[in-house]
């Protein structure tokens, strides 16, 4: 389905509500309301404040090491013989993700509201490091909430937060995963809201998360507009990102989304192939509904409870997405496809023998769709894909799977 | 038609208040939910919240967070919810009954159809946590149809300005958060709670219940003097968790329940009988 859209559309949403179009909003209980209309007035004031927008910047440029590189991965690009690939490096940020700019961003606002605690959920861990890596830089006190499963997979992330001064707190509800970090840290910040600035660490909760964590993360989407644009003298034929929440799709896809000419392709969880039911592709196999403050697609039964998702890499492994793309899916600006679990792990070890470069098993799935729609296209033609994050935090995962004991547990 | 709008009425022409006990249905099995919900009026509750199961309960804190998965173990949804609602009509047609969930069961459903099988069930009014008034009009319009109340909830951090949006929408009765945090939490103020009572009190002529918090029967007298009801959840789910007989039998729990809400039912009137 595609519409004729007015470039300024995109510029609209969300509207003063926090919807975009029917998606969105504000759905949470009362004890929250009154801090989210703090946040959002706060935001207001200042995402047009030249001041508050230097203060970003600096810390983009000096502590996490942007602009992040956009690379030609030739060999890679030879090797399938269509269009050509472009990589764009947010896995060389501190941090190793594109997780530090929405940290950064949220964090410069907890300090204008004078917060001294603040919460984060996270499922790979990429989110819950970025976040208590700006809470030591600012001497902010860090509790990360983390799915007793994730921790399991994502030992390496955990102790990383521990070093930096977090505290990582287990979550044992429900699947013990993303979802169920996101509804302890809520729980968290309804009991201790005075003191807390809650750091969500994607397009999704309610509004005006979703807004401000897209704002914070387009920069990956300026950058590589105009480095595109000095490297090939043209815009991307084509865009790919992974989609768990969505943070670094909506960032690369954004700045682009009035350049009709350019595709766009956000690659969910396909787990082990949608049509087994064991995924995380709500985009792609969900209906919409409401779950942590907006309405998104979820994967959800028919009674309305929320499903539990697979996917091997645990930062996508998450039954909703943000609401923004609930809305691009619908309009047909976005295409929304999956890739899965064994698609993801074959591209993870192209990539790193092609290039050099480990990705992270998130960032996978968009490589492993990259690599069939580069196939399709000509040598004239290219694609941008985002490099969401390194794949160091993955290692023992991929070890595991392929059978080999590092002798490390 | 609500039952809750005359029983306030009376209760204060009586110079009562109202006891309601929360429980969810199907908790942990659906055998148990109406013989509990008979047993809590014999007990002195007068209004009864029934809870809707859902797999992410974000704000209760872990006791009812059990008793929402106990519930989805047993395969308990809104539907089924509703038919148990219906056995208890079967043999009581006057006391209250409210819902309390969250949004997305209704959603998937659909508010009308939600709102048709509520009346049908013989439910008096919603509670749905995540509806706050900004995204309600929807589900209001289908409520109003069908003569349902829907409950709201205002919290300690709400402002007066939206004290006032909310009193606008709401009907039935007012259901007050006297804690910043998840129900079951511990830290309970109940001068602060009064305080804010008359704060509200300003803005709406419509009974005000306190809940979140409240564990035995000395919390709910002390609360009982400013507010016109209390609503007891985490102890009476917790209670009826921790007496589940080996033997497959619901008999201690019952019994288990109906002596805490007697108690509570007690206390709530030596604290309005002077």
């Amino acid at each position: 389905m595609t519409i004729d859209i007015k470039p300024d559309l995109y510029a609209q949403v969300p509207d003063e509500h926090g919807r975009f179009g029917i998606y969105g909003g504000k759905f949470v209980a009362e004890t929250l309301m009154s801090a989210l209309a703090e946040l959002e007035s706060l935001y207001n004031d200042l995402k047009d404040d030249p001041a508050f927008l230097r203060e970003f910047d600096l810390d983009l440029t000096h502590y996490v090491g942007r602009p992040s590189p956009l690379y030609e991965a030739a060999r890679w690009s030879d090797k399938i013989g269509g269009g050509r690939i472009y990589l764009k490096r947010e896995d060389l940020n501190h941090t190793g993700a594109h997780k530090v700019n929405n940290t950064i961003g949220q964090a410069l606002l907890a300090k204008y509201m004078g917060k001294k605690r603040v919460i984060a959920e996270t499922g790979a861990g990429q989110h819950g490091v970025a976040s208590a890596t700006v809470a030591a830089r600012l001497g902010l006190e860090c509790h990360v909430f983390m799915g007793e499963e994730d921790i399991k997979r994502q030992a390496l992330n955990v102790y990383r937060m521990k070093l930096l001064g977090a505290e990582v707190i287990p979550v044992t509800s429900g699947s013990k995963t993303l979802k169920d970090a996101m509804n302890e840290a809520l729980r968290d910040w309804v009991t201790n809201v005075d003191n807390t600035f809650y750091i969500i660490g994607t397009v999704a909760g309610p509004h005006p998360y979703p807004m401000l964590v897209r704002d914070f993360q387009s920069v990956i989407g300026r950058e590589a507009r105009v480095q595109s644009l000095n490297m090939t003298g043209k815009l991307p034929d084509a865009l790919v990102a992974c989609v768990g929440g969505g943070s670094n799709a909506i960032g690369l896809f954004h700045p682009f989304l009035s350049d009709n000419k350019v595709a766009m392709y956000g690659v969910e969880a396909g787990g082990k192939g949608v049509e087994t039911g064991e995924h995380a592709a709500p985009l792609s196999a969900g209906i919409p509904g409401v779950l942590h403050g907006n309405r998104t697609y979820l994967m959800q039964d028919e009674n309305g409870q929320i499903m539990h998702t697979h996917s091997v890499s645990a930062g996508l492994d998450y039954p909703g997405v943000g609401p923004e793309h609930a809305w691009l899916k619908d309009i047909g600006r976005v295409n929304y496809v999956d890739a899965t679990d064994a698609e993801a792990l074959a591209a993870f070890h192209r990539v790193t023998r092609v290039e050099g470069i480990i990705p992270a098993l998130e960032t996978a799935h968009a490589l492993a769709y990259a690599e069939k729609l580069a196939a399709e296209m000509v040598p004239d033609q290219h694609i941008i894909v985002n490099l969401s994050g390194r794949g160091d935090k993955d290692i023992l995962t991929v070890a595991e799977i392929d059978g080999i004991d590092l002798g490390i547990s | 038609m609500s039952r809750l709008g005359p029983l306030f009425d009376q209760l204060r022409a009586e110079n009562r208040r109202a006891v309601i006990p929360y429980l969810v249905a199907g908790d942990p099995d659906e055998a148990l939910t109406v013989p509990l919900m008979h047993s809590l009026v014999e007990a002195g509750a007068d209004i009864i919240e029934v809870g809707v199961p859902f797999s992410d309960p974000m704000s209760e804190g872990p006791t009812i967070q059990k008793g929402h998965e106990r519930a989805l173990e047993g395969g308990t949804s809104l539907l089924s919810t509703l038919s148990l609602v219906k056995q208890f009509r079967e043999t009581n047609a006057y006391t209250p009954l409210v819902l309390m969930g969250y949004a997305n069961p209704l959603e998937r459903k659909g508010y009308a159809a939600v709102a048709d099988a509520c009346a049908e069930a013989g439910i008096d009014g919603l509670i749905t946590v995540d509806l706050p008034p900004e995204e309600v009009t929807a589900m209001n319009a289908e409520l109003r149809r069908q003569k349902i109340d829907n409950i709201f909830l205002i919290s300690p951090t709400t402002s007066d300005a939206r004290i006032t949006t909310i009193t606008a929408q709401a009907s039935g009765f007012i259901y007050y958060v006297a804690l910043k945090g998840v129900t079951g939490a511990g830290h309970l103020d109940t001068d602060a709670v009064e305080a804010h009572l008359e704060t509200i009190r300003q803005h709406t002529s419509l009974p005000v219940a306190v809940g979140f918090g409240i564990k035995d029967a000395d919390t709910a007298a002390t609360l009982a003097r400013c507010a016109d009801a209390v609503v007891v959840g985490s102890a009476l789910v917790e209670l009826v968790a921790n007496d589940l007989g080996t033997d497959g039998s619901y008999d201690s729990a019952i019994s288990g329940a109906h002596s805490l809400i007697s108690s509570i039912r007690n206390g709530v009137n030596l604290a309005t009988s002077n």
